[in-house]
């Protein structure tokens, strides 16, 4: 087993474990925690395949990294406020409990 | 010093500015209007004295000043100012009397709330009077005249909350303005004959000799001459405003107002006007008088209008109770003599006459002013009586002012004006009808006013108001002593020599007086005073209620007389039902006809709607509902996947996550 396999193998395992944590938790911001390990799961992926290429352009990798990191810190932001605004309304944190858009 | 023609809009400005000082001054401020008013009466009477002047240093010349007041299509609109000895004396008696008028009423309004109100009025009349009188444009002098009507309503009306002063107004605003329209007519006829309204513009104004060629040489249909219709309609005016049979109605009711307004109404301005237009456009008048052919010629029109006007007035009189109502219809007799004397060609004589009755007029006027203010408004000569006593300087003048007007020989103004006139009557070569109506008044006039004498002054009072009165203060009889004065030297104007007719029309040529008709007018005078003294004077009335001795002689014909000849009553019974009739018709008209239009027209309107809702609703909005029925019910079905659980939608993205990576592993990577 090469390094690469290793690798996907680790952001497999921590994308499987952030799907699991966000399919199973009550808690929004658990929720939304698991959410995020999927996206580094995906980063990591993208520094992987970036640095095991065999004719690697310059950086390209780290850029695409940076960017969804910067997109991510933007969601979390977005996704807590609407947390705040969850708990203002319900007077918890339950995502079950939100329903109130359903059609 | 003289006053020069650009500078004579000054004479009826000053009397504008008062009126406007007046108007502005809270009714507090009663020393300011009356002063302002006063003193710019008495400013504009030196201005007028220096008119005068001017114009005496050349009475031929008419000085004109002329300037276009706006441009119209290509041609303009001019007005002018007109100074002759016509203009100057008129200035000069407006202004005078006026004055004194004003003094009066100082005295006369002293207790009234509105005596600034009052004021403003009475400078504005002035002002408007005075405007007429310096115009050298038919227009201007037709917008002054207008303001003298308004000036009038407001006047006449000063009392408005007495509903008979209300109606007075009322009536003198309607009945003037019939005659306005003639005028108006006859205006705009002349402007569209001959483009200008001047009277003097250097040869091409409407009084002079090119346009009055003109004029009269076009003949219309009917056979009557341009200038004869012209001037029969701007004497249409006249007629109103000088209170000329039958548009003489509304001056008998102009007493309503207070008394000095009636003074200065029948003697300075308003129905002067009338006389003094007609002498204006003179020229025109009788453009047609020696053009043979004419079925009729306008100033025979003017003399026997005059003449019915002047024998009518006096009848009337004979048999009135209320003081002021006996000088009324003698203002209308006596304007009926100065008509008859334009009529009869001589204008000079007209404008003689109108300076005499100005001053005697209003010194009668201000004398039973005098009376009735002494007597709390007591104006029924059957009430008054034995004042000769407490109010000697009022007697005295009103005595002056009587014998003046009733024509006593040599001393008064009034004797030498009436006999020019009867004088001109007598040469005048078409008829002498106008000439035996003339003899006619001049008895009644020596008769009623003995009367009116007789039964104000004579006897014992016969009321308790007679009985308390007392002479007024000097502001009230300085005027009238002024007055009487005014109208003994104005006999100097005409004798010993006409110096006035010849000031005012050189060419005329004044041939000495028939001694003949001299003697018969001093006998008719001495009959009217002697059947006077001999009804009313000798056999003094002992009661209020005691019968006049001329109803107890006639009583039908004095019943008819009292009634004013019923020309009230025809009036209302003729032109009144007619109006009333037209009015109902109108009504019914406006009513039945063209309201029904309208209605049915709104109810089509209403059909349309009712039938475009039904076409909407039913059709149109059925499709569109079952449209929108549909995609409710399609989103409905749609609307339940969304449930709100967001644990339910990343479910099933993990699904499709999973669906996805099973899909490659299965199918590989191409």
């Amino acid at each position: 087993m090469n390094t690469l396999q290793l690798c996907l193998l680790i952001s497999s395992a921590l994308f499987c474990i952030g799907l699991a944590g966000a399919l199973s938790r009550t808690n929004t911001i658990l929720v939304l925690l698991g959410i995020e390990l999927m996206l580094n799961a995906a980063n990591l992926n993208f520094i992987a395949f970036w640095r095991f290429n065999p004719a690697p352009l310059p950086a390209t990798g780290v850029i695409f990294v940076i960017f969804a990191i910067a997109v991510a810190a933007a969601e979390a932001a977005v996704g807590l406020a609407l947390v705040i605004a969850i708990y203002r309304h319900q007077q918890n944190i339950r995502l079950q409990d939100a329903t109130r858009l359903k059609g | 010093m003289t006053l020069s023609v650009q500078h004579l809009w000054l004479i009826p400005a000053l009397p504008l500015l008062a009126a406007a000082i007046g108007a502005l001054t809270p009714s507090g401020g009663r020393t300011l209007a009356a002063s302002a008013a006063i003193a710019a009466m008495v400013a504009a009477f030196v201005l007028s004295c220096c008119a005068l002047v001017a114009a005496l240093a050349d009475p031929t010349a008419n000085l004109t000043y002329n300037f276009t007041w706006f441009d119209l299509g290509t041609g303009a609109v001019r007005l002018g100012w007109l100074l002759n000895p016509l203009t100057a004396f008129m200035c000069v008696m407006v202004t005078f009397v006026g004055t004194l008028i004003f003094v009066f009423s100082l005295g006369y309004m002293h207790d009234d709330e509105n005596f600034t109100r009052f004021f403003c009025f009475l400078s504005l009349f002035a002002a408007a009077m005075l405007g007429i009188v310096v115009s050298n444009s038919l227009l201007f002098l037709f917008v002054s005249w207008e303001l003298v009507g308004l000036a009038s309503y407001l006047l006449i009306g000063f009392w408005f909350q007495k509903p008979e002063a209300a109606a007075a107004a009322k009536k003198a605003f309607i009945t003037t303005r019939i005659g306005d329209l003639g005028l108006l007519l006859g205006m705009v006829w002349l402007y569209h004959a001959r483009g200008t309204l001047l009277f003097f513009d250097g040869g091409a104004g409407v009084l002079e000799p090119a346009s009055l060629t003109a004029l009269m040489v076009s003949t219309l249909s009917c056979g009557l001459a341009v200038s004869t219709a012209i001037s029969l309609l701007i004497f249409c005016g006249a007629v109103g405003k000088s209170g000329q049979f039958p548009l003489h109605v509304w001056l008998p009711d102009a007493m309503e107002g207070p008394t000095p307004v009636s003074a200065l109404i029948h003697a300075a301005t308003m129905v002067a006007a009338g006389v003094f237009l007609i002498a204006r456009i003179y020229p025109l008048m009788e453009a047609d008088y020696h053009h043979h052919n004419l079925p009729i010629h306008a100033l025979t029109v003017v003399a026997f209008i005059g003449a019915i006007t002047a024998l009518m007035g006096a009848l009337i009189a004979v048999a009135q109770n209320d003081i002021k109502r006996v000088l009324a219809f003698s203002t209308v007799s006596q304007l009926g003599f100065m008509m008859l004397a334009i009529g009869v060609g001589s204008w000079v004589a007209a404008i003689f006459h109108l300076l005499t009755h100005a001053f005697f007029k209003a010194l009668l006027f201000l004398g039973a002013g005098s009376v009735i203010h002494a007597a709390h408004h007591e104006q029924d000569m059957r009430k008054l009586g034995g004042l000769s006593g407490p109010m000697r300087v009022t007697f005295l003048t009103f005595a002056v002012g009587m014998m003046a007007l009733a024509g006593v020989p040599f001393l008064f103004s009034g004797f030498w004006s009436k006999e020019a006139i009867l004088h001109a009557a007598h040469a005048w070569d078409v008829s002498h009808i106008p000439l035996y109506f003339g003899l006619t008044a001049v008895v009644l006039t020596a008769f009623y006013m003995t009367r009116l004498v007789a039964e104000t002054f004579f006897g014992k009072p016969r009321s308790h108001a007679a009985g308390l009165a007392h002479e007024n203060p000097a502001v009230m009889t300085v005027p009238l002593v002024i007055l009487a004065a005014c109208a003994i030297l104005l006999s100097l104007l005409a004798w010993p020599t006409p110096w006035l007719q010849h000031q005012l029309d050189p060419q005329a040529h004044t041939e000495p007086g028939g001694l003949s008709l001299m003697m018969l007018s001093i006998v008719l005078v001495a009959l009217g005073l002697g059947a006077g003294w001999a009804l009313y004077g000798r056999l003094l009335r002992t009661n209020a209620s005691a019968p006049d001795p001329l109803a107890a002689a006639l009583p039908r014909l004095h019943a008819f007389l009292a009634a004013r000849m019923m020309f009230d009553e025809l009036y209302a019974a003729t032109f009144g039902r007619l109006s009333n009739g037209l009015a109902a018709l109108a009504d019914g008209l406006d009513r039945y006809v063209w309201g029904g239009l309208v209605n049915l027209v709104a109810r089509l309107g209403q059909f349309g709607g009712l039938v475009n809702r039904e076409a909407d609703e039913d059709g149109l909005n059925a499709g569109f509902d079952a449209v929108s029925r549909k995609v409710r019910s399609v989103g409905q079905i749609y609307s339940r996947a969304q449930t709100g659980e967001t644990h339910g939608y990343l479910r099933v993205i993990a699904l499709g996550f999973v669906v996805l990576v099973l899909l490659v592993m299965l199918g590989g990577v191409r």
